[in-house]
């Protein structure tokens, strides 16, 4: 909403000058603290007191120049001046705009003598757009064209400000809250401020001379859906001219940022900023038949609005379970043809033209829903449906269709032209009667809610600058509100306290401490975050954040098995489904990277992941889990890497007890199970025969195999399937994948929480090498290992891995580094030499293991 | 020293001045040595058997107790001096035999090839964090949602009715998928559904904030990404006043930004809260004179807050009549932009090492 200080001017004496910057500063403040947030002032209008009128004596070609040629104009008493003019829409005896040197053009242009193709140019004749009246740039403004004598009010030397009776203004770029429709309007915004300066408001009170016939005489309304349309009056002018509107009229349209087109036209868009009433003329000629008629349209019936485009009407998908959803209103003729989207556009057929001249005024009150799903469906925003759909005040629609006629008429006057005949009355068509919004309000409650102490007479002394009535409400010291019938969004006690907060002014609200009276902490899963984070950083992870919409190709791609959630309405065709694994994201960063050169690099994020699940209903339902994933692709990083991280970050986190299950190996059959929808951890997109489960134990090592199938993974690692790096445009390598669910992370065992002492008495350790078949997988030996050193054992360690030379097909040498401990003794070689005859026979018997020599 | 005349048979074997040679000479010889070779060599020449100095001792015997006393003392006491400067010169020399050691074992501490470095919190990470820390410290705890969310808790329950522009589908992603509310699924356009779970969950009286990403249908820009962060805070308790959100805004904000900063709230529209303002903080660039960042105002605003809307505690089952609460909301990823200077949000889901690694 563009506000412009003139007009507010007009409707009260705000104490700002056009021109004082710093008053025009405060103002914008003020309007800020009224919610009415100023996104610019913009100071225009300057220089039009500097640029005079002046009529054309000669013009004649610069030689070698065949765009430019010299004019000389004569500015006012008697003195004449050359310019260089290179536009060619003005003849000899033109008066037209002068722009002196030393002149400042709106838009800071300063005017000073150049010399062109050898021609000293002392000014410039200027176009409206130059000066900022219009955006006509066709030519220079011709402002009379007198056959000979200057017709009266038209005097050389005089300010062109002067002559248009327009200065210089401030424009205030509004953003208004859609709670304030009022405020679509100069009326609205100028109370708010009449009601802070503590200043009188003059809303225009139109008088008209009426003549017979009346205007229900001549045209007649009606309302066929009267759920679409509460009220509806029409006007009918006769013998109207569609001239130029005055100049002042015109340019406060263009400084509203409207176009003025002509005063029929330009009146209706007037009265619209002025009132905030949305209106619509017709040639009522052109209309077929005299009437109007407001009805639900007919589904797929079409129209031509304004802007010439075919709109297909009353098509609106019905919302589930509300059938009255799909109603569009449309303003017929009498022969039932649309000739107007209600409160969107009107239509084409029987738009204002050059022959106009009786006018059918339209003036409605819409349902705003209707209007507002119906300028949403077409995608046609127009000022009047932005204001009908905000709600437009039900009682203003008389005062809106005279001072329309007022303007009318008195533009007619300004031109030259005989005005029209204002037909009497109003045709009028009422679905519903206005009945103003009342209800109680406690001071006392607003007062709790705001933190202030104002008494009742102070709260009615700041709500009825701005349009209501507060009487007092009788019992426990209640008041009485009448809400005004331009502010449709103030509905209850809480709104009257907000209007309360506001004139009062929200900055002389006084801050208040308040403390919670609970002792804030970060809870077990948000700090397991945190800790998992800064682990992961330690070992040189960047935390990326990809996007969670994500093509499905790429899903699809990385061999992800989810019921992948897609979105009904996406942005991008190929960006529609939500991410269901952090492997694509993740990868498409690493491929941003490489192209940066730079993809020797760690990279992990923590996420939602998504998909869909079938409910015992049999309904879809959606599902989301947190998940974490490390991708390692620096030089050297693969699946041992993957499992050192992996390492690091139990250890960190204080897990126990969490095993590698891999495939390809005897351990019994293991399928994860447990979480809906395809989230469960997979080995989708990993090597087949580089990659395992994280298996969560819930007994101690050595669990029987049944036990352990109904454990779920907490999560997979492994390395990156070659194949799929492929498919991202990536050179096979290799590269490192871990991928958790937070949740079971959080559900896995920890160490205990009790310190367990540590012996004071020396170890002993035993190296223990054994060349086991590759079928077996080296925990399965090392748990054998710790199995049978009982407690003795402190720790059993891999310290190397062999083959080759020295060794079967099929077989490699695991070296095991077992230390053992007691706590009340050193440990004899007798019961050292014991504990390894135990490991050997128990790895010997129990494994296709030998012990190496 | 006693007596002058003494018998000659009792004669000192040494004058002073024959002693103050031997000891200048076995000093200047101690004092040359320059290994511990050198001076083991130097030691014997000085005190060994063949020096001057026993050459002098052996003749004391003939000498009476009393001139044997004091010539032995004399002797001996240059005997310690002797040892002395032989102890004090062995030292010296160890240490500069130390010395040579370590330094033939110098290192040039910018030949050594780098490291691998740790890797960095993304920055809106880093940003939530701090923010989850002011609020926890003022007693508040951390919530969190489901960001695919039902019609229910992103809009309905917060007073956003069925025909609110903000439901427009041009705004919002929606799921083929319709919820038990009969409306389709969709993804939070704000973290406020938060606020509708904590309510919900019946536990009184409520100090919670809630990170988290949203969603709102934008094209990817220099302003805008189609999933941005958020972080809403909610009070209910008896009693809240506008005033308690405006001191909690101002706490909160000294807290993040440092006391010089003020607050300020103007009037806003939410439907979910009633007072509804926007809350704006001094320009940090300008101090408050008013530059390009600000738009000349001297002020930025931050965020969106208001008084809990009673519809929205009637929906959760909460009395607005016994309680009162206030809600809170920006965007954490602009804040982050706007206190490192970051012109494009996109750079935030890049992912470019480069930039990650600055913070």
């Amino acid at each position: 909403m563009r506000a412009i200080l003139s007009w507010l001017r007009e409707l009260t004496p705000l104490p700002v000058e056009p021109g004082d910057r710093q008053a025009a500063a405060e103002l914008a403040s003020e309007l800020d603290s009224l919610g009415l947030v100023v996104e610019r002032v913009e100071q225009v209008g300057q220089g039009l007191d500097q640029v005079v009128l002046a009529r054309v004596l000669e013009i004649s070609p610069i030689s070698g120049a065949d765009r430019i040629r010299r004019v000389v104009v004569d500015r006012g008493g008697g003195e004449s001046v050359e310019v260089v003019c290179g536009a060619w829409n003005f003849e000899e005896g033109d008066v037209v705009p002068l722009a002196p040197v030393g002149a400042e053009l709106p838009g800071g242009f300063k005017i000073g003598r150049r010399t062109m193709r050898g021609q000293v140019s002392d000014g410039m004749l200027c176009s409206a757009r130059e000066l900022a009246l219009s955006d006509d740039h066709a030519g220079i403004l011709v402002l009379a064209r007198p056959a000979g004598e200057l017709p009266p009010g038209v005097e050389l030397g005089r300010s062109l400000a002067e002559h248009l009776g327009i200065g210089r203004d401030v424009v205030f770029d509004l953003d208004v809250e859609p709670n304030r429709p009022d405020c679509l309007s100069m009326l609205g915004v100028a109370r708010d401020l009449a009601a802070r300066y503590g200043l009188p408001l003059f809303p225009p009170e139109p008088r008209l001379e009426e003549s017979e016939p009346s205007s229900a005489e001549l045209a007649s309304v009606e309302i066929e859906a009267p759920e679409l349309c509460s009220r509806f009056i029409a006007r009918v002018l006769t013998g109207a001219r569609p001239v130029a509107s005055p100049p002042l009229l015109q340019r406060r349209l263009h400084l509203a940022g409207m176009r003025p087109i002509n005063l029929l036209v330009d009146a209706s868009n007037y009265v619209m900023l002025e009132l905030g009433q949305p209106n619509h003329p017709y040639d009522l000629d052109r209309l077929g038949g005299r009437g109007l008629r407001l009805r639900a349209a007919h589904a797929g019936e079409s129209l031509v609005t304004l802007d010439g485009e075919t709109r297909i009407l009353g098509t609106r998908e019905p919302r589930r379970r509300d059938e009255s959803s799909s109603r569009e209103a449309v303003i017929c003729n009498l022969n039932d043809l649309p000739v107007g989207i209600a409160g969107v556009m009107g239509g084409h057929s029987s738009e204002i033209g050059e022959a106009t001249t009786a006018v059918l005024l339209e003036v409605a009150h819409f349902d705003q829903v209707a209007v507002g799903r119906t300028a949403r469906r077409l995608g046609l925003r127009t000022e009047a449906s932005v204001r009908f759909e905000r709600g437009v005040d039900p009682a203003g629609l008389g005062r809106a269709a005279a001072r329309f006629c007022e303007l009318v008429v008195s533009g007619a006057e300004a031109a030259g032209v005989a005005p029209p005949k204002v037909a009497r009355g109003i045709a009028e068509a009422a679905a519903a009667s206005f009945e103003p919004t009342r209800f109680r309000v406690r001071p006392a409650r607003v007062n709790a809610l705001l933190g202030t102490s104002l008494s009742g007479a102070e709260m009615a002394s700041l709500l009825s600058p701005v349009g209501f009535e507060v009487r007092p409400g009788g019992a426990q010291e209640s008041l009485e509100v009448v809400v005004p019938s331009f502010r449709p969004d103030v509905t209850g006690e809480v709104d009257i306290a907000e209007e309360v907060a506001r004139t009062f002014g929200y900055r002389k609200i006084v801050p208040t401490e308040r403390r919670s009276p609970a002792v804030g902490a970060l809870d077990e899963v948000q700090l397991l975050r945190r800790r998992i984070r800064r682990v992961l950083a330690g070992v040189g992870a960047h935390e990326a954040w990809t996007n969670s919409i994500v093509s499905e190709q790429e899903q699809l791609l990385s061999g992800i098995g989810a019921d992948l959630v897609r979105l009904a309405n996406p942005m991008v065709g190929d960006e529609s489904v939500m991410r269901a694994g952090l492997l694509p994201g993740l990868l498409k960063a690493l491929r941003y990277n490489s192209g940066h050169r730079n993809g020797a690099v760690r990279l992990f994020e923590i996420g939602e992941v998504f998909a869909l699940s079938s409910a015992a209903d049999g309904r879809a339902r959606p599902d989301e889990r947190q998940r974490i994933a490390v991708l390692l692709a620096r030089r050297g990083d693969g699946a041992e890497e993957a499992v050192r991280v992996w390492q690091v970050l139990a250890d960190s986190l204080g897990l126990a007890r969490v095993r590698l299950v891999q495939p390809g190996f005897e351990q019994g059959a293991f399928e994860p199970a447990g979480i809906p929808g395809g989230l469960e951890p997979s080995l989708a997109g990993l090597h087949p025969a580089r990659a395992a489960w994280l298996v969560a134990d819930k007994t101690p090592a050595g669990p029987e195999e049944s036990d352990r199938r109904e454990v779920p993974a907490i999560g997979s690692l492994g390395e990156i399937d070659p194949e799929l790096l492929e498919a991202f445009g990536l050179a096979a390598r290799r590269i490192g994948w871990i991928e958790l669910d937070l949740e079971r992370l959080a559900a896995a065992p920890r160490r205990p929480e009790l310190a367990e002492p540590v012996s004071r008495f020396p170890s002993s350790d035993i190296d223990l090498a054994f060349s086991v078949s590759d079928e077996v997988p080296a925990a399965r030996v090392e748990e054998t290992v710790a199995l049978a050193a009982g407690e003795l054992c402190e720790s059993v360690r891999l310290f190397d891995v062999y083959r080759g030379e020295g060794l079967e097909e099929g077989q490699r040498s695991l070296a095991f580094r077992l230390r053992l401990v007691a706590f009340d003794r050193t440990l004899t070689d007798e019961e050292v030499a014991a504990v390894r005859r135990r490991c050997i026979e128990s790895v010997e018997e129990a494994l296709p293991a030998k012990l190496r020599a | 020293m006693s007596g002058g005349a003494v018998a000659s048979s009792d004669e000192l074997p040494f004058t002073p001045a024959e002693l103050a040679e031997i000891e200048a000479e076995a000093r200047a010889g101690l004092e040359a040595a320059a290994g511990l070779g050198a001076l083991a060599e130097a030691e014997r020449q000085a005190l060994g058997k063949r020096s001057r100095f026993s050459l002098l001792y052996q003749q004391l015997g003939r000498l009476s107790p009393e001139r044997r006393k004091e010539a032995g003392q004399r002797l001996h006491q240059l005997r310690r001096r002797l040892e002395d400067l032989v102890e004090e010169r062995r030292h010296l020399l160890l240490e500069a035999e130390r010395l040579a050691r370590l330094e033939a074992d110098r290192l040039d501490l910018t030949e050594v090839l780098p490291g691998e470095l740790a890797g960095h919190l993304h920055l809106v990470t880093l940003v939530t964090e701090r923010l989850e820390d002011v609020f926890v410290g003022m007693g508040y705890e951390i919530a969190e949602g489901p960001e695919l969310e039902t019609d229910w808790y992103n809009f309905q329950a917060l007073n956003i009715g069925v025909d609110h522009p903000a439901r427009a589908s041009t705004d919002t992603f929606f799921v083929d998928v319709e919820g038990e509310d009969g409306a389709d699924y969709l993804l939070r356009t704000h973290t406020s559904p938060v606020q509708v779970h904590l309510l919900e969950r019946g536990r009184l009286p409520i100090y919670a904030v809630a990170p988290g990403l949203v969603y709102r249908r934008d094209t990817a820009d220099a302003t805008h990404l189609p999933g941005f962060h958020q972080i809403e805070g909610l009070a209910v308790d008896h009693c809240i006043t506008m005033g308690d959100l405006a001191g909690t805004i101002e706490s909160f904000v000294h807290a993040l930004f440092g006391s010089e900063v003020s607050t300020r709230l103007r009037p806003g529209y939410f439907p979910f809260t009633e007072p509804s303002a926007e809350f704006e903080i001094s320009c940090q660039i300008c101090g408050g004179e008013g530059c390009r960042t600000c738009s000349m105002t001297g002020w930025i605003e931050l965020g969106g807050c208001g008084m809990v809307h009673p519809n929205v505690l009637l929906a959760t089952g909460v009395d607005p009549e016994e309680w009162s609460g206030f809600a809170f909301g920006f965007g954490v990823d602009r804040l982050a932009t706007m206190r490192h200077g970051i012109a494009d949000l996109r750079s935030f889901v890049e992912n470019d090492i480069r930039f990650l690694s600055q913070f």
